[in-house]
């Protein structure tokens, strides 16, 4: 490769001063290498076993069971392509739904569900939203695994054609710029830039087409910090939390339309979720 | 901003298509302001009157990570100019021991922390400072050596000072928070995240 065609038989100076420059830094490259190959391996080794695999299985499992007053299971629950379809549907959410007369994601859509289908309450529905070790297991977490890997390799393909759903575009863009708060934060402080960093955390830019693909098509997550599979609902919750904003409630307009314009801003990348994340 | 120019693109064609339904930029912020309003509630610390914004964070927000121009800079820095408020025994450096410790420092200010606990500046999340630690961010330039470049003297000290107080006197719409003006630092920590910056002595500018 680095040898000239014409001197086949030995090597050029030039040749011969870059391998003795490569064997001086040798030692400091194989540091960096080494280190480089471990976590690639590291990434590799979790992709073979996501642990996603368990919550998705509890979730169809959840989804299929006889549950609340009603005692009726979620098949009859139209995620947007009809009662009871799931594949594919994570892929087109957030969307306007008639029957609620709301734009609605995938996570306020299930709420919907459990409590118009199943009778629950709304506080029963909500009782464990995030998932908080064995001893508190979330329902809605599991259902969520599930749901979006039956969207698993399709092109994310939201819509705006409603004016519902146009303008909750629109609002959720407001929203991204949107600066508050003690620290003065908003999404565009972390996320509206190429190549930053929170201390070795890599940050996606999404106000670029790329960075909101790569970024939206690789939630929910199993995190292996916290032992969690966790939702797009978390992922803007928690983001809120260090932005030092107020909590976002769970399925409110402002959590739907922030997620619908990220959602929108990825068409045309296939969906990989639920993946692993650090 | 590929997406910001999509959305003027937008608004020009309903324009020209005589559609009036569209509505202004002013109207999409303040109906946005009124969503998160009843989309979030107050959890510990954090109230709502955190989404209250103050003329600076609305109109940095209205510019959607373009660069304000030239005048509504002026007038932004200029504002925020006058909020500075130097310490009374006019000593600007204090202890970077304890300024390393605030930079360190991740919790404050959060609803989930301790009301009553550590409030730091968690400068390490954006900016390299000292080089012995590694896990540094890049969201804001690297401030190693950032006396020993600059020099050690009383202007460049209340630069520093007024930089960790209130960024946007000096850069409009800056990412960096108003760490005095907004009560994040009491005068102390202030003195002491300057001393990490200035001292000879501080790691910083060895």
């Amino acid at each position: 490769m680095g040898a000239p065609a014409t001197r086949r038989g030995g090597r050029s100076r030039g040749t011969r001063m870059a391998l003795l420059c490569l064997l001086a830094a040798a030692p400091v490259l194989f540091a960096q290498t080494t280190a480089v190959d471990e976590i690639a391996k590291y990434r590799a080794a979790l992709l073979e076993g996501n642990p996603a695999e368990l919550w998705e299985v509890r979730g169809e499992d959840i989804w299929k069971q006889k549950r609340g007053p009603k005692q009726v299971s979620l098949q009859q629950c139209d995620l947007g392509l009809g009662p009871g379809v799931v594949k594919g549907v994570y892929a087109r959410l957030p969307k306007y739904f008639a029957d609620a007369g709301r734009v609605m994601d995938l996570e306020s859509r299930l709420l919907w569900c459990m409590t118009q289908l199943q009778g629950m309450s709304d506080t029963d529905a909500r009782k464990q939203l995030f998932g908080g070790g064995n001893d508190r297991k979330s329902d809605m977490e599991a259902m969520v695994a599930y749901v979006t890997s039956e969207s698993r390799g399709l092109p994310m393909n939201v819509s705006l054609a409603d004016p519902h759903e146009a303008e909750m575009y629109r609002l959720g863009e407001k929203m991204f710029y949107f600066r508050g708060g003690p620290h003065d934060f908003g999404c565009v402080t972390c996320h509206g830039d190429d190549a930053k960093r929170i201390r070795l955390q890599d940050l996606p830019n999404l106000t670029t087409k790329e960075g909101a693909q790569k970024a939206y098509t690789t939630w929910p997550a199993y995190r292996v910090s916290q032992g969690e599979l966790r939702s797009f609902q978390w992922r803007l919750y928690d983001c809120f939390r260090q932005q030092r904003f107020p909590e976002l409630v769970y399925g409110s307009d402002a959590s739907i339309a922030l997620t619908l314009y990220l959602a929108r801003n990825a068409n045309g990348a296939a969906f990989d979720a639920p993946a692993i994340k650090r | 901003m590929r997406w910001t120019t999509i959305v003027v693109t937008g608004g020009a064609a309903a324009v020209v298509f005589g559609c009036a339904s569209t509505p202004s930029n002013e109207e999409t912020a303040a109906k946005a302001a009124a969503m998160m309003k009843s989309s979030f509630k107050a959890n510990g610390q954090a109230g709502l009157d955190r989404l209250d914004q103050d003329e600076t964070q609305r109109v940095c927000s209205a510019l959607a990570n373009k660069a304000p121009a030239k005048d509504v800079a002026d007038r932004i820095e200029k504002a925020n100019l006058a909020t500075i408020k130097y310490p009374a025994d006019g000593k600007l450096v204090g202890d970077w021991k304890n300024g390393e410790k605030i930079a360190q420092e991740g919790r404050g200010k959060q609803f989930s922390d301790d009301p009553t606990g550590p409030v730091g500046a968690n400068c390490y999340a954006c900016h390299q400072l000292a080089p012995q630690e590694l896990s540094y961010g890049t969201i804001g330039p690297s401030l190693y050596q950032f006396g020993k470049l600059r020099g050690y003297g009383a202007d460049i000290q209340r630069y520093a000072y007024g930089k960790i107080y209130n960024p946007d006197a000096f850069a409009a719409c800056s990412n960096m928070p108003r760490f005095g003006h907004n009560g994040i630092l009491n005068e102390q920590q202030l003195k002491d995240v300057t001393a990490l910056l200035m001292d000879p002595a501080s790691p910083v500018n060895k």
